[in-house]
């Protein structure tokens, strides 16, 4: 045979295969993490145009979650608080505050204040606040600790996946109602005897509320 | 084997059938080598010229239609209700029913020990893959969100949702992926000692490095035949059934349905059968221009032609019985919507789409009968295209017919397609073509190696005559 190729040549064959395995395998790496919503949403910080902290109002202040957001128990859409809400406390504390200009001057004109929107799902998934809160499901599961956020930013992915985890099985997330906006609370101190509380509880919950884990199509996208 | 005789007399060589030999006129195998690598080695004919430019020409009219299909909408088709699928699928059952021949020749008639393949199989495999590709095309891009189509194929991914695994689009996904992979594989492997010719031909250091490269380090020694035989063999034996069942899964995107004319039993089999027909179609028409073009008269035999007109008849036979049994079981079954479902089609508004894939498909090639009509190449030429015309004309009463008058009057319409339907099939002749001439250029139109084995010179019995011997 004609000498075509030089003899080193003959590494070639393991040479591509490796680059093939390494190439493939950095490719679907790469996508697994860059790609998904693990990535392209947690984390997401927006600047809000009033800097307004959870954690100064929630952890300092012990204000619940549903002072603010008080529509979260009985409508599909949990609100954000109009300006006259923080007028209740800011007509009287940090009055002349200039970090409160936006605010007071919303409060003054009625023209609301251009919240950026943080936690978004597209228009085509119907989530429903309501009925996740009346059947025990914490803010925290989807939000995270909001009570500790200076800012609020995206914690969790909000993927279908995510929300899918919780449906397939709903008796390693509820908790008892009076329970839902304490961000902090667990079962026990002790992680075991949480898991294990979590675990009997909480088939108990799903039986007597009868909570439907459910996963066809029309219970989101209808 | 037979026991030896302890005579001592020359064994006697049993009659030959007198056929007429695979490779006329004595050729040597080096005059084979010859013939088929100046192809490529020679210069660029004018007529290559000629079919290339308007080829690339027409494919680029494919990638603008396709461009403002996906920019626009799938509505600048003429796909309405009730009429949702039209050209696109039409086009899409016609491409991939070409490509099977391609596997048919290859495949089945290697395992059935036919011989006089081996002229015709690289160019039928190259048809088939290039057909495959053009058919590809339309599943990919007739659906309205073209950037969603990776859902079809299941990748864990965020959303935690799979395909649906009992939609027959769903096979069709993995049925044509895997009719290409494997064909581009089969073409390939019987391509390697060819390319190793050409290496060793080159004059060039830029065609021995290439066709060094693809030709993998093939040295024709005793142990590399073994195995490649071997390997092609298995090949052979899953592309059969491979291509048996692509068709009927494209068959079962209609015979699922419960629509009158496409819920039928009959369809696997019966697409399989025109899909081969209308392979061979393209096969002929391929094959009758380039033989003479490319002075192929000595590889690509009259022999070869009638046998391929023979094949043609036989599925265009076939054809024909499904299209009576269709007829038949339309007014066996009393289903008033299955009657209706015939009589629209050969008395409805597309009456005329019915009697023409009637005339091109049962009619005209009766005429294959005839060893006169089998050995004019003109009229050959001439049928093989109304075979291709009819089988178009037979998707489209399946699929348009069908769907234009259903179940609910309220829902009867008219389809007209839109120019865009008219220039994006244009433009996948355009494709097809432009890869058919680079192949054609670029790598041998005819398998050397196989070709040799089946000359006289390659017989270990009968150096000097018979049609015998090959290595399979």
């Amino acid at each position: 045979m004609s000498a075509v190729f030089p003899k080193w040549t003959n590494r070639l064959p393991l040479m591509i295969l490796t680059g093939l395995v390494l190439v493939g395998g950095g490719v679907v790496a790469g996508v697994w993490y860059y790609f998904t919503p693990k990535y392209t949403r947690v984390g997401y910080q927006p600047l809000q145009p009033v800097a307004f902290s959870h954690k100064v109002h929630v952890d300092q202040l012990g204000l619940d979650c549903r002072y603010c957001h008080h529509d979260v128990e009985r409508s599909w859409f949990s609100n954000i608080p109009s300006s006259s809400t923080c007028m209740n406390c800011h007509n009287q504390v940090l009055k002349d505050d200039p970090r409160l200009a936006l605010v007071r001057e919303s409060a003054a004109t009625g023209r609301p204040i251009a919240w950026v929107q943080v936690h978004k799902v597209p228009d085509y998934v119907y989530f429903n606040h309501a009925v996740h809160v009346n059947r025990g499901i914490s803010c925290v599961e989807c939000h995270g600790r909001v009570d500790q956020m200076d800012e609020v930013f995206h914690a969790k992915p909000l993927s279908m996946a995510f929300c899918l985890d919780c449906h397939r099985d709903p008796a390693s997330f509820v908790r008892p109602l009076d329970k839902v906006t304490d961000l902090a609370w667990r079962w026990s101190e002790d992680p075991a005897e949480h898991a294990r509380q979590q675990q009997s509880q909480g088939r108990r919950m799903v039986e007597h509320w009868r909570i439907e884990s459910l996963q066809n199509c029309s219970a989101c996208h209808r | 084997m037979a026991t030896v005789t302890s005579s001592a007399a020359v064994p006697v060589v049993p009659k030959e059938l007198l056929r007429e030999p695979l490779v006329t006129n004595n050729r040597t195998p080096g005059w084979i080598s010859d013939r088929v690598a100046s192809l490529i080695e020679g210069r660029t004919p004018a007529w290559w010229w000629v079919a290339f430019i308007p080829s690339v020409l027409l494919a680029a009219l494919l990638l603008g239609m396709l461009a403002y299909q996906i920019s626009t909408g799938v509505g600048v088709w003429g796909n309405h209700h009730p009429t949702m699928w039209a050209w696109d699928i039409i086009n899409f059952v016609w491409w991939i029913g070409i490509g099977h021949a391609g596997t048919l020749i290859s495949a089945i008639l290697f395992l059935l020990r036919q011989k006089w393949r081996t002229a015709v199989n690289r160019s039928a495999e190259a048809m088939t893959i290039f057909a495959v590709m053009c058919a590809g095309i339309y599943p990919a891009v007739h659906v309205g969100r073209v950037w969603f189509d990776w859902f079809l194929f299941p990748i864990p991914n965020s959303n935690a949702i799979w395909p649906q695994f009992r939609s027959p689009l769903m096979w069709d996904v993995f049925a044509v992926s895997t009719y290409f992979t494997v064909s581009l594989l089969f073409w390939y492997v019987g391509l390697i000692p060819d390319l190793a010719v050409m290496r060793d031909r080159a004059k060039t250091k830029i065609r021995q490095f290439l066709y060094g490269l693809f030709s993998l380090g093939w040295t024709g020694s005793n142990r590399h035949w073994s195995n490649y035989e071997k390997a092609y063999l298995i090949l052979a034996g899953l592309s059969t059934p491979l291509v048996l069942s692509v068709h009927s899964i494209v068959s079962l995107d209609f015979a699922v349905s419960q629509l009158p004319g496409w819920h039928t039993t009959i369809f696997p089999p019966y697409f399989v059968a025109g899909a081969i027909f209308s392979g061979f179609g393209m096969v002929l028409t391929l094959l009758i221009p380039l033989r003479r073009w490319c002075h192929l008269e000595d590889i690509i035999t009259m022999r070869h032609i009638d046998v391929m007109c023979k094949v043609t008849l036989a599925t265009g036979s076939i054809v024909g019985y499904a299209y009576g049994m269709e007829f038949f079981i339309a007014w066996y079954s009393g289903s008033p919507y299955e009657r209706f479902a015939f009589i629209n089609r050969a008395l409805g508004p597309y009456w005329w789409g019915y009697w023409i894939m009637i005339a091109c498909n049962v009619v005209f090639p009766q005429l294959f009968w005839f060893k006169k009509i089998r050995h004019n190449l003109w009229i050959v030429f001439i049928l093989s295209i109304l075979v291709n015309i009819g089988m178009w004309f037979e998707r489209f009463v399946i699929i348009v017919i069908s769907l234009h008058r259903e179940f609910l009057p309220s829902n009867w319409a008219y389809f007209k397609p839109s120019w865009v339907d008219i220039a994006t099939y244009l433009g996948t002749f355009g494709l097809f073509f432009t890869l058919f001439l680079l192949f054609m250029r670029f790598l041998p139109m005819i398998a050397i190696s196989e070709v040799k084995g089946v000359t006289p010179h390659a017989d270990p019995h009968m150096p000097e005559g018979g049609a015998k011997g090959g290595h399979h």
